[in-house]
């Protein structure tokens, strides 16, 4: 084939978003063939959301259970590795992929990145995009004498494509396998009955640059008196400083409907980015002007989050 | 029982910093290392099965890095490890989380212990891959970005949850031995007592070369490894408009700013 196999990706029944976002990027492949695989149990459920411009073939593989079980996906991706021959694999940096797509690449000596958001191809040569040193720089990588390079792409990054197309559609049989491991139960994350950040239009989000927890006050305060929801990053709620439902980012809550983020004493990871980047007014409040948080942000104060705060609470 | 703590010595860039001379990498001299954040979890978490069960298992924290990785190990004897093991041969220079891994699975295979903890990533290059790679070489169970784990010494199996998008969790029975990749969270990591941090200072850390562990030196390092490094670059700035002044001047701004994007007067 040497073409591009894209594994989609489903939770629970649903195509994560992110599975189309694949399928954008393999366009970008100059022009390899792309057949997208699913894997799932009544696969074909999910070929109408697949079939779209760009994409040649779509593989449905029959799984006996829905949830991701890593012995299950690393035998069935890598037997249809094998049979496919893909010069590109390409999948989601995602929960479920950091549980197996690692042991694939391992075992057989496959080309490997992750969380790369920018990928080319020129002259047959495959150029992968990543970041390092916290983002604060980028980092090009390639695959010199790999045969199959597997790339896990940064979700929210490249462009689902729109419309709909006729793929050919196949069926492959995944090899049975004895599972290690059991899956028994989702369980949801707490909600309580604090706010939802979801619906939150203000948010002021404070992250580890509060040093400690007895500064929460000053900032719940400031909130308040903002007109503002309180949000965090994970090393705050982590510490239980603040509820888990204010967390804001990737395994939190992502800022939906909120117009206007400023945050304060955040350094802007990739996962608390994945939470709020979208935001149409962002300020970052930071003493490193070498902050990521700033590449997101419309404005950024380089400064101390307490004398901000302090003199920011004078105007309301 | 024993369970051995993959651990990685991380480095942060200092404020100004330059690129080597080839533009592959930053320069040495402008790194700060610290002990990787998330493997004070995972040393954590496997202290706490010590401690539940009253003693009977070991742990030992493995590095592969140069003798500066040291530090970090002691860290880690400081904290509750029994043993420190650091792994070094020039030839494992420029390895990535692929060669870092095949290091580790046969450090693993010589310990043989019942559990192998990593943590889920690392804070500067954030791979998200060494644990798991680890387990493909050993052909054991794994689970990633695990944020609970049970598991009583001697049982055939654990029990953990694994922390998924927005928070779900999904629980599951794995079969050790295993290889987990522990997540930010799951237990409060403790702060080591200047008495243990003065024990670690005297504890030995046992060293091993490639040929102790059966490896050869195309196996490791930039040959060994997934991916080649072209070069590294500073990306372009974002949009921020930097808001300059004093504070009273830039906190003026912005709450100037609070009141337009939401319509107070
Ligand atoms: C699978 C996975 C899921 C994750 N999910 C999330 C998530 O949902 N949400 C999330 O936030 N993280 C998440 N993380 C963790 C993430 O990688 C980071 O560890 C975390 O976001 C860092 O939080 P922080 O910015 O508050 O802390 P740090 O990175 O430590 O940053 C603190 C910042 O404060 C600044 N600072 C310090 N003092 C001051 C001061 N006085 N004035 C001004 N600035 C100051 C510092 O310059 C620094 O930039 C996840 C990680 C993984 C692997």
């Amino acid at each position: 084939m040497s073409g591009v196999l894209v594994i989609a990706e489903q939770r629970r029944g649903e195509l994560r978003p992110v599975s189309l976002e694949l399928l954008g990027a393999a366009q970008a492949l100059g022009g390899l063939p792309v057949a997208v695989a699913v894997l799932a149990p009544n696969p074909a459920r999910f070929v109408p959301a697949l079939s779209v411009p760009g994409v040649a073939e779509v593989i449905t593989v029959e799984l006996a259970i829905s949830e991701f079980d890593p012995d299950t996906f690393e035998s069935a991706v890598g037997a249809l590795i094998r049979a496919r021959a893909p010069a590109v694999v390409l999948m989601a940096h995602s929960v479920d992929s950091f549980g197996y797509a690692a042991a694939l690449a391992a075992r057989h000596g496959y080309g490997f990145a992750t969380d790369v958001f920018k990928v080319e191809r020129t002259g047959g040569e495959l150029i992968a995009t990543r970041g390092g040193y916290g983002q604060k720089v980028n980092v090009e990588v390639d695959f010199p004498g790999r045969d199959t390079v597997i790339l896990a792409l940064r979700a929210n990054v490249f462009k689902p494509p729109e419309g709909t197309a006729a793929p050919v559609v196949s069926a492959f049989e995944a090899p049975a396998v004895e599972s290690r491991s059991l899956g028994r139960e989702y369980i949801e994350p707490p909600g309580g009955d604090d706010v939802d950040m979801s619906t939150a239009e203000f948010i002021l989000s404070i992250g580890r640059g509060i040093g400690e927890e007895a500064k929460v006050a000053q900032f719940r305060e400031l909130a308040q008196a903002l007109g503002a929801t309180l949000g965090c990053s994970r090393p705050i709620a982590d510490a239980g400083w603040l509820p888990k439902s204010r967390q804001v980012g990737q395994s939190g809550k992502t800022a939906s409907a909120c117009k206007l983020y400023v945050a304060m004493g955040v350094s802007g990871a990739i996962q608390h980015l994945a939470g709020m980047k979208h935001v149409a007014t962002i300020v970052a409040v930071n003493t490193d002007a070498e902050a990521s948080i700033f590449s997101v942000a419309k404005y950024g104060i380089v400064g101390d989050i307490f004398e901000i705060a302090e003199e920011l609470r004078r105007h309301f | 029982m024993k369970i051995l703590v993959a651990v990685k010595q991380v480095a942060a860039l200092e404020e100004d910093f330059e690129f080597r001379a080839d533009g592959r990498d930053v320069d040495g001299d402008f790194l700060v290392m610290d002990l990787n954040e998330w493997d004070d979890y995972s040393l954590e978490e496997a202290v706490k099965i010590k401690e539940a069960c009253g003693g009977a298992v070991e742990i030992v924290a493995v590095s592969v890095g140069p003798p500066t990785v040291d530090e970090a190990l002691r860290k880690c004897l400081a904290k509750g490890a029994d043993r420190a093991v650091r792994i070094w041969d020039e030839a494992m220079r420029g390895s990535d989380s692929i060669a870092v891994a095949r290091i580790l699975a046969a450090a693993a295979r010589a310990e043989a212990p019942d559990l192998l903890f990593a943590g889920v990533q690392s804070s500067d290059q954030a791979v998200a891959a060494t644990g798991i790679a680890t387990a493909g070489f050993l052909g054991w169970p794994h689970a990633a970005v695990v944020s609970q784990f049970t598991y009583t010494p001697g049982a055939a199996t654990a029990v953990l949850r694994r922390e998924l998008e927005g928070g779900l969790l999904h629980e599951l029975e794995i079969r050790t031995p295993a290889v987990l990749t522990i997540q930010l969270g799951i237990n409060t990591p403790r702060y080591a007592s200047l008495r243990s941090i003065k024990q670690a200072a005297a504890k030995p850390i046992e060293l091993r070369t490639l040929a102790d562990l059966s490896l050869n030196a195309a196996e490791v390092g930039e040959a060994g490894s997934s991916a080649r490094v072209r070069r590294m670059y500073v990306p372009d700035k974002g949009r921020a408009e930097l808001i300059e002044g004093s504070a009273a001047e830039q906190a003026k701004r912005l709450a100037a700013i609070i009141r337009e994007s939401t319509g107070a007067a």
